[in-house]
C-alpha cells in the first residue's frame, strides 16, 4: 500500500514538473523567431541553425546573449523570462544541431597569448570590412525586413558588451578558424593566417573590453513634446499644415482623434491630428529598422482644451528611441525630434 | 592581458551589465508564415474578436512606391476600443500622442511580420494603477492576437 501510494505521489510529481517545463520551441517563437526566423535561418538576428554556429559556441554564449541582449544592436535583453525559460529557449535551439562544440571539425587547443597590437593591424586588414573599424559591426538591419536582401547576415558589433561577455576566447578563436559556412566569413586558416596570428586577433577583439563602448540612453527624455498654441484650433491646424510644408513635409490626412473609432456627427471635434509624411526621410528610417512604423506616420496633433486654450502635441521620437534597442536610429530620432520641435514652435507663435 | 588588468575589464563590464545595458523587450514581434493579404485579413478580424476597432490602415509602401522607392507591403493599423480611447484621452490627455493603439505590419518574401509597442510602455507616462492594469490586459490581448495569428 505504502509502496503504491510512493509511486502515485512519484508519478505525480513527475507529470507536474513535465507539464511545469517550459516550452522552448514555444518560447522561441514568441520572443524569437522575427528576427531569427522560424526555423532558425537568420534575418535581422544571425542565423542560429547554421551548423557552423552551433558548433562554434556553448550554451553559455547563447544564454547570456538572451539575458544581456546586444545594447543598441536591436536584440534586446530577456531580462523577464525565468532561467528555466532561457535554459529551454537554449535547448530547442541545440535541437537543431547536429554537432556539439565539443565536435567541431577543427577543434581548438589551449588559446596561445595574443598579441592585441599585431593583432590590431590584421584585425584592420581581414575583419574591418565587415566588422567596423573599431568592431562596431555592419550597418543598418537592412539584411531583410521588407528591403531588398543585400546581406545574408548583419556582421555582428565585436566591441558590444554584450558580444563581449557572452563570447569567450575559445569560441571568438573557433570562428576565425573555422569561418561561419553560409555567411561572408572565411576560415581564417583557409584564409592563410597562422594559430598565432588568430590569437593576436583575438586578444585585439578581447582588448576591446578597457574600452567598452558606453551606451545608453537618456532616460529623462518626456514621452510627448507639448506646447501651448496662441491661436483658436482651426488657426493653429492651418498654422500646422504650413509648417509641415515649409520643413518639407507633405500633408497626408487631417483628421479627428475619434474618427474611425465613433460614428460620423458622435466623434469629439476639439482633438485634430495633423499627419504629414517625407518618403525619403521614411525610406531612410526604414533602412535602419524596419520596425519604426510604429513612428509613422509623422503626427501632431492640436487639441483644445476646457478652457479654450490649444495644446500641441507629438510622440517624442528620442524617448521612443530607446524601446527600438537601436544605436543607429538615434540621430534619425534626433532629427525627428527637432522637427517636430520646429514645427509646433512655428505653428504656435 | 596581465590579471589585474583582465580583473579591472571584468568589473567595467560587469558595471556596464548591471543594470543591463540592452533594452528590455519592449516591443510585441511575431513572424506568420501566411503572406501578407492573408495575414492582413486575419489581423483584422482578430482584432474585432478582441473587442477591438480598426479605425485606420495606413498604407505606407504605397506613398513610398509613389515617390520612386522599393519596397514590400508595409501597412499600419490602428486600433483601439472607442469608450477606452475617449476615456483616456480625456482624463489623461498627455497620452493622446500614443492613441489609438497601432501595429505595423509587413511582408517579408512569403512570410509576414508584425510589430506592436508593449503598451506596458505607457506606463512611464501615467502613474496610475488602474492604467497599469489597463496597459497590461491591451499587453496580454496583443500577445494572445498574436499567438492566435500563428495557429492561422
Amino acid at each position: 500500500m505504502f509502496r503504491s501510494t510512493l509511486f502515485l505521489i512519484s508519478g505525480l510529481l513527475l507529470s507536474t514538473t513535465l507539464l511545469a517545463a517550459p516550452d522552448g520551441a514555444r518560447l522561441y517563437e514568441r520572443h524569437c523567431s522575427a528576427c531569427h526566423g522560424l526555423e532558425g535561418e537568420g534575418g535581422v538576428g544571425v542565423p542560429l541553425v547554421l551548423p557552423s554556429f552551433q558548433r562554434a559556441v556553448e550554451d553559455d554564449f547563447l544564454f547570456t546573449t538572451i539575458r544581456h541582449g546586444r545594447p543598441g544592436r536591436v536584440m534586446p535583453a530577456f531580462t523577464s523570462l525565468s532561467d528555466a525559460q532561457v535554459r529551454a529557449i537554449v535547448d530547442h535551439l541545440r535541437s537543431w544541431a547536429p554537432e556539439r562544440p565539443q565536435q567541431a571539425a577543427r577543434p581548438v587547443r589551449k588559446p596561445a597569448h595574443g598579441k592585441p597590437g599585431r593583432g590590431k593591424a590584421l584585425f584592420a586588414q581581414h575583419c574591418a570590412q565587415c566588422h567596423g573599424a573599431n568592431g562596431e559591426g555592419g550597418h543598418g538591419t537592412g539584411v531583410t525586413f521588407s528591403r531588398p536582401r543585400d546581406l545574408p547576415v548583419m556582421a555582428p558589433a565585436l566591441n558590444n558588451p554584450g558580444f563581449l561577455a557572452a563570447a569567450d576566447d575559445h569560441m571568438i578563436k573557433r570562428t576565425l578558424m573555422e569561418g561561419r559556412e553560409g555567411t561572408p566569413m572565411v576560415s581564417f586558416l583557409d584564409a592563410g593566417l597562422n594559430e598565432q596570428q588568430i590569437d593576436d586577433i583575438v586578444s585585439y577583439v578581447r582588448s576591446f573590453e578597457e574600452e567598452p563602448l558606453h551606451w545608453q540612453y537618456d532616460r529623462d527624455e518626456a514621452p510627448a513634446i507639448t506646447m501651448e498654441s496662441s491661436y483658436d484650433l482651426q488657426t493653429t491646424v492651418e498654422n500646422i499644415k504650413r509648417a509641415a510644408v515649409g520643413k518639407n513635409f507633405r500633408i497626408i490626412r487631417i483628421q479627428r482623434l475619434e474618427d474611425g473609432l465613433f460614428e460620423e456627427g458622435e466623434q469629439n471635434e476639439k482633438q485634430v491630428i495633423v499627419y504629414f509624411c517625407n518618403f525619403n526621410f521614411i525610406n531612410e528610417a526604414l533602412s535602419l529598422d524596419p520596425r519604426v512604423g510604429l513612428f509613422m506616420p509623422c503626427r501632431i496633433t492640436a487639441v483644445e482644451k476646457a478652457d479654450g486654450t490649444v495644446e500641441l502635441m507629438a510622440i517624442n521620437p528620442r524617448y521612443m528611441s530607446r524601446l527600438f534597442n537601436n544605436a543607429e536610429l538615434d540621430e534619425a530620432c534626433t532629427r525627428m525630434h527637432n522637427l517636430y520641435e520646429s514645427i509646433i514652435e512655428e505653428a504656435t507663435l | 592581458m596581465k590579471r589585474p588588468l583582465r580583473l579591472l575589464s571584468a568589473l567595467l563590464l560587469a558595471l556596464l551589465l548591471n543594470p543591463l545595458a540592452a533594452e528590455e523587450e519592449s516591443l510585441l514581434m511575431m513572424r506568420s508564415s501566411q503572406s501578407f493579404p492573408e495575414a492582413m485579413l486575419a489581423v483584422q478580424k482578430t482584432l474585432g474578436e478582441y473587442g477591438y476597432t480598426v479605425s485606420r490602415v495606413q498604407r505606407v509602401d504605397i506613398g513610398l512606391t509613389a515617390s520612386g522607392f522599393e519596397t514590400d507591403r508595409y501597412r499600419i493599423v490602428f486600433f483601439g476600443k472607442p469608450e477606452e480611447i475617449r476615456h483616456l484621452s480625456g482624463e489623461h490627455p498627455e497620452l493622446i500622442p500614443y492613441l489609438p493603439l497601432k501595429m505595423t505590419i509587413f511582408a517579408e518574401q512569403d512570410e509576414t511580420l508584425l510589430v506592436a509597442l508593449d503598451p506596458t510602455a505607457l506606463d512611464d507616462i501615467v502613474d496610475d494603477e488602474a492604467f497599469a492594469q489597463l496597459t497590461m490586459r491591451w499587453k496580454n490581448d496583443i500577445i494572445a492576437i498574436m499567438d492566435e495569428l500563428r495557429e492561422y
